[in-house]
């Protein structure tokens, strides 16, 4: 039961969730609590816990409320009511949303089939004793320092049709072939994705090599004595020993690919085939006609997507605690 | 690529004991493949670099893809002192410091409060706190922006007459939106300290102040550095938050003016890469002298699942 108040955690326990939970220790804390201890305690939870009901979950819940009035942002008293209408109207009237949809997806599957399995590969790979294995970690992790919109910058240097590296490297700068990697709506989506996967794959390598150092060697000792090959080794044995840290990644990936936002917005501010929902949501907000319903309804659809793997993760993280 | 992590992976198999010294010449499909990554990963950077190097004159005679002509730093103080790079960073600073400073102080009260006494909604508030930090900051755009707008105030305090345009509501947005992430952490990080610890202070009678104070919070120092380290670099990095809030140019912190460079510079890729050097460099500085914190800071939040 979720009410049943968290135990401490024993001394002798290093780790919180394995804690045994039946054991009531603390049970008696509470009463030994003095008044001025009552007090110091309310405002400990009571200040950051309006902060963040203030900021982020009131916001949240006006988000859902805003979706179903019809607003233009400037006076409050012209909020009307507007039942489901902007959920028809971004359905069926406006064009940009089902590609953005496709693009999210699009962006989810890239990052979940190919940057993320490339960060595996390069953390198992380094994870061997190889010679300069933590200047190659270096490396690889160097663009997770950047912000998005900053890669998306440095990428633009490298993407563009007269001056870019890559038109010069293939060949095509200056003439008619040379290719707007970010400009042209059709090879957009994909050169974005690359950009992004530059700093994933970086993402997830750290994360598997701590990963792979908490396997226990004895494992795969007894995988090894057992006649099993690398691969199956590695499949069957390494990588289910690392649930935690791959429940962590497929959350990870999935918000990544919901929260794209400043590649695209710094790119073109999210138009011309790099349509994504966060980015429609501003486009509707900051826009000349302000369409506050609108905006909203795209952020409620955007909310309820990323619901699933908020709930996957918190079901994960805190379902052993709260089953007490 | 499947092939080559197999025959290092079976390598890795064949000496069992995992220390017995690398052998680097069962490793070259490894360093093959590591070399060709590392390079086309270098690349994007190591252009940009290149480009703010040289100036505009010489890559408009020689062309980008060239290496003749001038190398120097023109670019570099042209963007500092034309480009308004100085106030930008400086905008950037009144706003991380507080709010990382804020950000940690409010997440270690929380995450004293649900990890080290015996409460009824701890987890429930666990919950709550981390679940905020996952949303996507789009969903709370809306009612964020027109609350700021339509909260009037002095305009001796923001020349808006509102909250928008103002560091104030940026610094705030980002202590809520990251307390989460912090409070998880942290609470983590306390919940595996020892309960003897505050008992035996209990018992001498020190009240829950003198318990967070004096016991917790120094044994917590390792997790505030890696936490600290973490969220410079997050709300240094942000982009979408002063977009949202900060309408006049040069308010804005370097993340998000970056943005305005590019419209201001369209032809001048030598000033615009310049301005992309200069905003790298705090997190590179950060990332060489502080990497374990880092690195420690990013795995922290992951351990637990």
């Amino acid at each position: 039961m979720s009410s049943t108040a968290q135990e401490l955690i024993p001394p002798e326990s290093r780790d919180p969730a394995n804690a045994p939970s039946k054991r009531r220790p603390g049970r008696g804390r509470v009463r030994r609590l003095s008044s001025s201890d009552k007090i110091v305690l309310a405002l400990m939870v009571g200040i950051p816990t309006m902060v963040e009901l203030a900021l982020v979950w009131l916001p949240t819940l006006m988000s859902i409320g805003l979706s179903f009035t019809r607003w233009n942002g400037l006076d409050l008293a012209d909020i009307r009511s507007a039942g489901t209408d902007n959920y028809q109207f971004i359905s069926q009237d406006y064009p940009p949303f089902w590609p953005a949809l496709q693009h999210n997806m699009l962006w989810l599957l890239f990052l979940a089939l190919i940057a993320t399995p490339l960060g595996l590969l390069l953390a198992v790979l380094l994870d061997q004793n190889i010679r300069g294995s933590k200047i190659y970690q270096s490396i690889f992790f160097a663009p997770v320092m950047l912000s998005l919109a900053l890669i998306g910058i440095i990428w633009q240097l490298f993407y563009q049709r007269d001056n870019g590296l890559l038109n010069f490297l293939l060949g095509t700068a200056g003439t008619p072939q040379a290719v707007d990697w970010f400009g042209d709506s059709s090879v957009n989506i994909w050169a974005a994705l690359i950009a992004a996967t530059w700093r994933h794959a970086g993402y997830v390598m750290l994360l598997y090599l701590a990963g792979l150092k908490g396997v226990d060697p004895s494992l795969k000792e007894a995988a090894a004595i057992d006649g099993a090959s690398a691969v199956q080794t590695f499949f069957r044995v390494v990588f289910p020993a690392m649930r935690p840290i791959n429940i962590v990644i497929v959350v990870i990936t999935i918000i990544e690919s919901l929260r794209a936002f400043d590649v695209v917005y710094v790119i073109n501010r999210g138009t011309n085939g790099l349509e994504m929902l966060s980015a429609l949501v501003i486009q509707n907000l900051v826009g000349e006609g302000q369409v506050i319903g609108v905006g909203s309804a795209l952020a409620v659809v955007l909310l309820v997507i990323s619901l699933v793997p908020i709930v996957f993760y918190l079901s994960r993280t805190f379902g052993k605690e709260s089953k007490a | 690529m499947s092939i080559t992590a197999a025959r290092t992976a079976g390598n890795n198999n064949a000496n069992v004991r995992p220390r017995s010294g690398s052998r680097p010449k069962r490793h070259y499909g490894t360093h093959i493949f590591l070399v060709v990554m590392a390079v086309m990963w270098l690349i994007p950077l190591g252009w940009a670099l290149y480009t703010a190097l040289r100036p505009v004159a010489s890559t408009n005679e020689h062309g980008y893809f060239s290496v003749a002509g001038a190398f120097n730093f023109d670019n570099f103080v042209q963007a500092w002192t034309q480009g308004g790079f100085a106030t930008y960073f400086w905008n950037s600073v009144i706003i991380t410091v507080p709010a990382v400073l804020v950000t940690l102080f409010l997440a270690s009260l929380m995450a004293f409060a649900v990890s080290r006494v015996n409460w009824k909604f701890n987890i429930t508030l666990l919950i709550m706190f981390t679940a905020g930090n996952l949303l996507p900051p789009q969903v709370l755009a809306a009612p964020l922006f027109e609350m700021a707008k339509h909260l009037e105030v002095p305009y001796s305090f923001s020349d808006s007459g509102n909250l928008l345009n103002t560091y104030i509501v940026v610094i705030a947005i980002h202590v809520a939106f990251q307390m989460g992430f912090c409070t998880f952490v942290l609470s983590n990080y306390m919940k595996a300290l020892s309960a003897d610890l505050t008992e035996a202070a209990l018992v001498d009678g020190a009240g829950i102040w003198r318990q967070y104070r004096e016991i917790i919070m120094p044994l917590c120092r390792p997790a505030f550095a890696a936490l600290g380290t973490l969220e410079v670099i997050f709300i240094y990095n942000d982009y979408f938050w002063p977009l949202l809030f900060i309408q006049s140019g040069n308010r804005l912190p370097i993340t998000t003016a970056i943005n305005n460079l590019q419209g201001q510079f369209l032809s001048n890729y030598n000033l615009l890469a310049a301005g992309a050097v200069i905003t790298v460099i705090p997190t590179l500085v950060i990332y060489l002298l502080l990497q374990r914190q880092f690195v420690a800071g990013l795995t922290l939040g992951s351990s637990k699942g």
